[in-house]
């Protein structure tokens, strides 16, 4: 709704121009520099066979790295396997726990309910080496350190925040009286949640797999202490291919991480509403 | 059974997970803090400030100048969303602004590394702009480059939370503040920013502690001094196995985080009463 003056004056002097693409296309050009530049040198360094400084371009193209990386010899393929294994059971066990809790902390009155809430954000909050040390030095004692079981757990109290705050966001974002409705011509308490409550969460909960999923997948500091060297994760690979100096290996290993990540961004929406949304962490 | 105590049952199994993988384990590593060869002191923390406070200075600093970045352009994106009229250029950015958002940080280490290196793509396209010459390229892989690699994870995901709460507010009093003749911009900071204040400060407080205890941005963009603490816990532990002080270390972080998380709660506790 430009006024009246302003577009009768841009039409005398340029006829179906809008002059305010000038502004708009520099900052989304801009923008896009800043979000594919990156991604695109990335892409670069994964088939650049040479690349030094001052050339803009690898000197030389081709894909003899991807073969290392993925030859039966090389350990991408198996850090891959892990990593997705690890990740599919972090999800299960994650989701088991935040579901019913996050049903409680949006319907049933809780005592202390913020404080509740914020008990899930600590293990964002507090930088996780010290405590991942601790728990390292726990689980040696009971046999997980260097298991799946081992690694599994400690990525499900990473994810949990996410898992339970967007499931309380979710459930809490069900309209009250459809419930209401079915417990009124008869429903039990189960059968309502089942019937009623869990599918209309559904696109929620599905969501805060996925995040879990990731945030696994992501994981870096926890799979170290906790993991390494028994449970090869491609974080793992990714960082000592890194400090190794080897960018060709380290950029393949990251592009491996980018598939998924990017995926779900693309069809984040799908799963996260805007009424949901607008209730995390409330 | 009470709704109360069928609540408590269900919430327990997931707290109890956090207490025993976590706060028992954060517990040990706060004793720890004050532990020196058997006996109790503030020995750790005296061996730490001497060693580390322009480290815990620089962290500070990075994180909350990152957080302002971050709520400036997660502000500004949800903002064009919600009030901008070119419905082109809204699809274009809404399209655009999402693809750092799920990008592991590890990745987002390894993407600006190689991307703001001395001969990486930002250094290449501005000398073919012919805004720096090749001799003034340098490598932004200090305090810059962890700010950038910061808000280009995070700013996103703000942005997602923010431009949510943004749609499903009520378009009746900006358009009534439109037909008055109020500035988008007016509207933006007077009408729409003080609406979603809870859910902007949730994604600041979320991305505060996110960037405290990220490790592999620091290790893999600035290991030079000086640099952020989660860097310096792994090295005291690498290389002296010094767990006094990087329990000490950790516990200032904690502090600094606690005191953040200390803003959210005061400010949920005001708006649900």
């Amino acid at each position: 709704m430009t006024s009246l003056a302003t577009t009768t004056a841009t039409a005398r002097r340029l006829p179906r121009i809008d002059l305010w693409w000038v502004p708009r296309g520099l900052v989304l050009g801009l923008l896009a520099f800043a979000i594919f530049g990156p991604l695109t040198n990335l892409v670069l360094w994964t088939v650049a066979e040479r690349w030094y400084f001052p050339h803009a371009l690898p000197l030389e193209y081709g894909f003899s790295y991807w073969q290392r990386v993925f030859s039966p010899r090389g350990n991408a393929m198996e850090s891959l396997a892990n990593s997705v294994f690890v990740a599919s059971l972090t999800v299960i066990v994650a989701l088991a726990l935040a579901v019913p809790a996050g049903y409680a902390l949006a319907r049933l009155r809780l005592p202390l309910r913020s404080l509740i809430l914020v008990a899930f954000l600590i293990p964002q909050a507090f930088p996780n080496l010290p405590v991942y040390v601790n728990i390292a030095r726990l689980f040696y004692g009971l046999g997980l350190n260097g298991t799946i079981p081992g690694v599994v757990l400690v990525h499900v109290t990473h994810g949990l925040v996410y898992a339970v705050w967007i499931a309380t966001a979710a459930f809490s974002a069900i309209d009250r009286e459809l419930e209401e409705a079915a417990r009124s011509i008869g429903a039990s308490a189960l059968r309502t949640f089942r019937d009623v409550t869990l599918p209309l969460a559904a696109p929620g909960l599905m969501a805060s797999a996925i995040f879990v999923f990731l945030e696994s997948l992501d994981e870096f500091t926890g799979s170290f202490f906790v993991g390494a060297p028994d449970v090869n994760l491609l974080p793992l690979l990714l960082y000592t291919a890194g400090a190794g100096g080897n960018y060709q290996i380290a950029s393949i290993t990251a592009l491996l991480l980018l598939v998924p990540s990017i995926g779900f961004m693309l069809v984040v929406e799908r799963f996260l509403k805007a009424d949901v949304l607008s209730r995390v962490g409330h | 059974m009470s709704k109360r105590l069928l609540g408590l049952i269900l919430v327990l199994p997931a707290l109890a997970t956090i207490t025993l993988l976590f706060l028992v384990p954060l517990a040990a590593s706060i004793i720890g803090a004050f532990e020196i060869e058997g006996s109790y002191g503030l020995g750790n923390f005296d061996k730490a400030f001497a060693l580390y406070s322009q480290d815990i200075l620089f962290t500070v600093v990075i994180v909350s100048l990152s957080t302002a970045i971050i709520g400036l352009v997660a502000i500004a994106i949800g903002g064009y969303l919600t009030l901008g009229e070119n419905t082109l250029a809204v699809s274009i950015l809404r399209w655009l602004y999402r693809w750092p958002l799920f990008i592991p940080f590890i990745v987002v280490g390894q993407v600006l590394r190689t991307f703001l290196a001395k001969n990486g793509m930002m250094n290449n396209t501005l000398v073919s702009l012919g805004v720096i010459t090749p001799l003034e390229a340098t490598s932004f892989l200090d305090w810059r480059g962890i700010v950038i690699a910061f808000v280009w994870k995070q700013a996103p995901f703000v942005a997602l939370l923010v431009s949510g709460a943004m749609a499903s507010l009520d378009r009746g009093t900006i358009e009534a503040a439109r037909n008055l003749g109020a500035s988008r911009l007016r509207i933006l900071v007077e009408i729409v920013v003080p609406q979603v204040a809870t859910t902007l400060i949730v994604g600041l407080v979320l991305s505060f502690v996110t960037m405290m205890s990220v490790l592999s941005v620091p290790l893999m963009i600035n290991a030079q001094s000086p640099t952020m603490i989660t860097a310096d816990i792994a090295f005291r532990l690498n290389a002296y196995r010094d767990y006094g002080v990087a329990n000490a270390l950790g516990l200032i972080s904690l502090l600094i985080t606690a005191s953040v998380a200390w803003i959210y709660l005061k400010h949920n506790v005001r708006s649900q009463a």
